[in-house]
């Protein structure tokens, strides 16, 4: 067992626990660390992929950007009262039956199908790689995500455009 | 890596993906189920990079993977400002306050 | 033998025609404008150019020989269906010539008379069209060439008839006479219209349907053979026919209009109650002489009903004391006469006898028209006498047209009655013989008894009466006059050859082409003039002791009438008076019986069929209903509960929209694992 071997477990314990976290928690405050725990885990797993901009990126979109943002939220829609129990969980079995009939049939795919595995395995730097496809090959959807996100940025503005004249009136 | 196959990335993609969906579907704070779709997107992503890495196409699974992170903050963007929305209208985030359209 | 084809035989009946419709259909305006003189014009004109033109038909025959005497005008054609075919043509043939002239000739002189007899009345005009239209359909009748034309003709005499009996009909007695007559009639014309048909449809079956005169008689033997009902076709038939002759002449048992026709006008007495009309049935019979030779069942009866109306109606006539029903009975008893020769196959004679009987028979009742115009209404003859001063030129013409039919020697009706009985006697029998004597015998009475009791003697009118007592104007005189003339003249015409030789009965000789075909066997029988001499000598003896008995009574007074009549305890008076309750009779029985049967029909049509009929709207009414609730409560139900029930699913499936986020979600995630599970499997 090698030490890549074992950080790789550590990381993917870590992870899942922190998933756990999210799920599993009463406190809301505690469930927004508790992702962002797991989504420094799955950076470092991206890592163990080679992925390193991959990797990169996710830290500083989803944790520097979107955790912020539930954070934010998190601030902005509670009374301080009651932030103890403010994430409940209803309904329980039915929920862990679903997700319990889903992550079966899953499993069973992941495990008994034969994964074709090729090509090579050699860990080369990707940014220079994905750099070019997006501007070569992937030209197209790089320039349409811009207007998703443009419209994204007009509609948030437009959406809470409103709450701030409700604030100010 | 030895010992450690496209099988391990799979089965820690699905647990997240699993405790995603368990979240989605229990929570009753909006933001709770919105952090329970953060992990399910975050598990797809797991998957599209390790199929990519051990499929031999790296860059085409990364590339993928960036597009997935961006959507998912554009996403996140937008349902938060919802979900103030929400919160002024009806003074809470229970999402079972905002039954509005039951019959 | 072919007829001669003319175009001048259409008018004698077509010109009466015409003046009808003027008279029918302008009349009222052109007496208002005109007065009744043009009526008179206008009315008497075509019956007297009618007249001129069958003198002018009679003289065309005259040129023509003997076997060859037949004039035919085939004006159009009417009915060609199948085996049936009949024209509009008009036939003269000797018999039929006598018959125009006489009903053209003594139709004129009534016409003429009417003027005064008529003269004051408000329907002048209407009384004139009825009358032309009445010479129409007579001579229709007569001169028809196929029976269903005579048969137009002969309903169309019922028609006129009912018109004039009821002409005054705003009282209820001449409206009642009227339908009486017809409804007679008609009952008559049902036999007749049956003979009709049971002729043609055996004619038919033999291959010869014909209803044309000349055809049928050259046809006559296919009927020999055929039988229905058990009888030879030709006897039923004509059995038939006799009884539509029986209701239009008025012989037993349909004579019992004929007495109540006496409501309407005297012309029309005369006219058609005594000269023409009833001769009808004479005439049939012997224009069909070859079929009824062929039926001697038949002629019996014929013969046989004939002599038992002549002596019924005779003693009906002699206590009679209403003029005209004097003269009403003493025509049924002639026609008896009539139809006795008819039956012994003696045709000549009785149609001898229809003439000279038609001339007397219409001077006696115009004359009894002048005595009722001179007595101001008056008819009982209880209340007349010894008008014999005051109105003589009817006294003589009624004493002469009286001596007539009493039969006096040299008189017409003397030859005629006279040669009825010599052929009663030699192809009858002596019985048939005796009832004409003894009807010849109780005729002469009541005749001179009527001339005694109406014209001499005191006056036993009211004294307003007697005051107004006068001679009739020469219009209605002057045909008085004319036909005495005829009734004293007209016999010559058929003297018998024992009396006056061989070639004598002129008469005879004259219609001997007619009836050459179908003579009847016995008409060739042994002459024997001594029981001819006999005969005659015992008739006008019978005749003599009945004017003798007259005198007795009525001018002599010798014994009281009223101590005859209390005879027998006044039975027989009474019954002869009530003229043997026939009507009574017949009231009782077939007019109660069919107005029972009218009545019930009335309740079957009313309670039945209504009931039917009103029960099937019931039923459909009821039918309706269910239907209706039915609808209502079943489809409507079924309706309903499909409304009710989508809405109840629907209000049970909203719950579905629980506006809660979960429970969506639930809904995505257990989609797609049924999903993935179904792809896996």
């Amino acid at each position: 067992m090698s030490l890549s071997v074992v950080l790789f477990y550590a990381f993917a314990v870590f992870t899942v626990v922190s998933a756990a976290g999210v799920a599993f928690s009463p406190n809301v405050v505690y469930s927004a660390f508790s992702l962002m725990g797991t989504l420094l885990g799955v950076a470092a797993l991206y890592v163990f992929l080679a992925a390193d901009f991959v990797a990169a990126a996710q830290v500083l979109v989803y944790i520097g950007g979107i955790l912020v943002l539930i954070l934010f939220a998190v601030m902005l829609t509670h009374r301080i009262a009651t932030i103890e129990v403010s994430n409940r969980s209803v309904g329980r079995l039915p929920a862990l039956l679903a997700v319990g009939a889903v992550a079966a049939v899953m499993g069973r795919a992941i495990t008994r199908t034969t994964w074709v595995v090729g090509g090579d395995l050699a860990d080369t730097p990707a940014t220079y790689a994905i750099g070019t496809g997006f501007l070569g090959t992937y030209v197209l959807p790089f320039e349409l995500a811009s207007f998703v996100l443009l419209a994204v940025l007009v509609g948030a503005v437009v959406v809470s455009r409103k709450e701030l004249r409700d604030a100010r009136g | 890596m030895e010992g450690v196959s496209l099988e391990h990335f799979l089965i820690v993609g699905l647990l997240v993906f699993a405790l995603g969906l368990y979240t989605v579907l229990t929570r009753r704070n909006a933001i709770g189920i919105l952090m329970g779709v953060e992990l399910i997107l975050n598990a797809a992503n797991i998957n599209y990079i390790a199929f990519a890495r051990y499929g031999g196409h790296p860059t085409e699974g990364q590339i993928f993977a960036i597009f997935v992170i961006m959507l998912a903050a554009a996403e996140a963007a937008i349902g938060l400002a919802i979900v103030l929305g929400i919160y002024k209208n009806f003074d809470t985030i229970d999402v079972e306050a905002t039954d509005l359209l039951r019959y | 033998m072919e007829p001669i084809a003319v175009s001048y035989l259409r008018w004698i009946p077509l010109l009466p025609l015409l003046g009808a419709a003027v008279n029918g259909l302008a009349g009222a305006a052109i007496q208002r404008r005109f007065g009744e003189r043009a009526i008179s014009i206008l009315a008497c004109a075509p019956v007297l150019a009618a007249f001129a033109l069958s003198v002018a038909a009679f003289v065309h025959l005259l040129g023509l020989a003997p076997e060859s005497r037949f004039l035919l005008d085939r004006v159009a054609g009417w009915i060609d269906v199948g085996g049936l075919s009949a024209d509009i043509a008009f036939w003269v043939d000797p018999l039929s010539c006598v018959m125009i002239l006489v009903v053209t000739g003594i139709g004129g002189l009534i016409h003429v008379y009417s003027i005064g007899y008529m003269h004051g009345d408000a329907a002048y005009w209407r009384f004139f069209a009825y009358l032309n239209l009445f010479t129409f359909a007579m001579l229709t009748l007569v001169l028809g060439d196929n029976l269903l034309l005579m048969f137009v003709g002969w309903e169309g005499v019922g028609l006129c008839s009912f018109a004039l009996i009821g002409f005054w009909w705003r009282d209820h007695k001449n409206t009642g006479a009227g339908n009486k007559a017809f409804i007679v009639n008609r009952v008559g014309d049902f036999g007749f219209l049956l003979g009709i048909f049971l002729l043609f449809w055996t004619l038919d079956a033999a291959g010869h349907g014909t209803v044309v005169f000349r055809d049928l008689e050259h046809h006559a033997a296919s009927l020999e053979g055929a039988a229905i009902w058990g009888w030879p076709v030709v006897v039923v038939a004509t059995l038939f026919l006799f009884v539509g002759a029986t209701g239009k002449s008025a012989q037993i048992p349909l004579f019992v209009w004929l007495p109540d026709a006496m409501q309407g006008p005297t012309p029309v007495s005369a006219l058609i109650h005594a000269a023409t009309m009833v001769t009808a049935g004479v005439y049939m019979i012997a224009r069909l002489h070859f079929l009824f030779a062929m039926a001697p069942e038949t002629l019996a009866v014929v013969a046989g009903i004939g002599a038992a109306t002549a002596l019924f109606a005779a003693t009906i006539g002699l206590v009679q004391n209403d003029i005209k029903r004097v003269l009403a009975y003493s025509t049924v008893s002639q026609l008896g006469y009539m139809f006795v020769a008819m039956g012994v196959g003696a045709w000549t004679a009785g149609v001898f006898h229809l003439v000279t009987h038609a001339f007397f028979k219409a001077c006696l009742f115009l004359g009894s028209g002048s005595v009722i115009h001179g007595m101001s209404g008056e008819q009982d003859m209880r209340k007349m006498g010894g008008l014999r001063t005051r109105m003589p030129t009817t006294f003589w013409t009624f004493l002469i047209a009286t001596l007539a039919i009493a039969g006096t020697p040299l008189t017409a009706g003397f030859f005629s009655k006279d040669e009825i009985l010599w052929k009663a006697w030699s192809q009858g029998g002596p019985g048939l013989w005796l009832i004409g004597v003894a009807g010849a015998g109780l005729t002469a009475f009541y005749m001179f008894r009527q001339v005694f009791m109406t014209f001499f003697g005191e006056c036993r009118a009211d004294h307003e009466v007697q005051h107004h007592i006068h001679e009739s104007p020469a219009v209605m005189t002057l045909p008085l006059v004319v036909l005495a003339a005829g009734s004293l003249l007209a016999g010559f015409l058929g003297v018998p050859e024992f009396l006056g030789g061989a070639g004598a009965n002129r008469f005879d000789a004259w219609l001997a082409p007619v009836f050459a075909h179908g003579a009847h066997a016995a008409h060739h029988g042994a002459h024997d003039i001594a029981m001819e001499w006999t005969l005659m000598a015992i008739s006008v003896a019978v005749a003599a002791t009945g004017v003798l008995l007259a005198y007795l009574l009525y001018y002599r007074h010798a014994f009281s009438p009223a101590r005859l009549a209390a005879l027998g305890g006044g039975g027989p008076y009474r019954l002869l008076l009530n003229k043997y309750w026939v009507d009574e009779l017949y009231d009782a029985t077939i007019v109660r019986g069919t107005l029972l049967l009218a009545r019930f029909w009335a309740w079957f049509d009313g309670t039945i069929i209504d009931g039917i009929v009103n029960g099937s709207a019931a039923l459909t009414r009821a039918a309706s209903a269910l239907n209706g609730v039915f609808d209502n409560r079943i489809v409507d139900a079924i309706v309903n509960a499909l409304a009710n029930r989508t809405f109840a699913l629907g209000t049970r499936l909203r719950h579905v929209q629980t506006g809660g986020i979960n429970a969506y979600l639930y809904v995505i995630v257990g989609t797609v694992t049924i999903v993935l599970l179904a792809r896996l499997l």
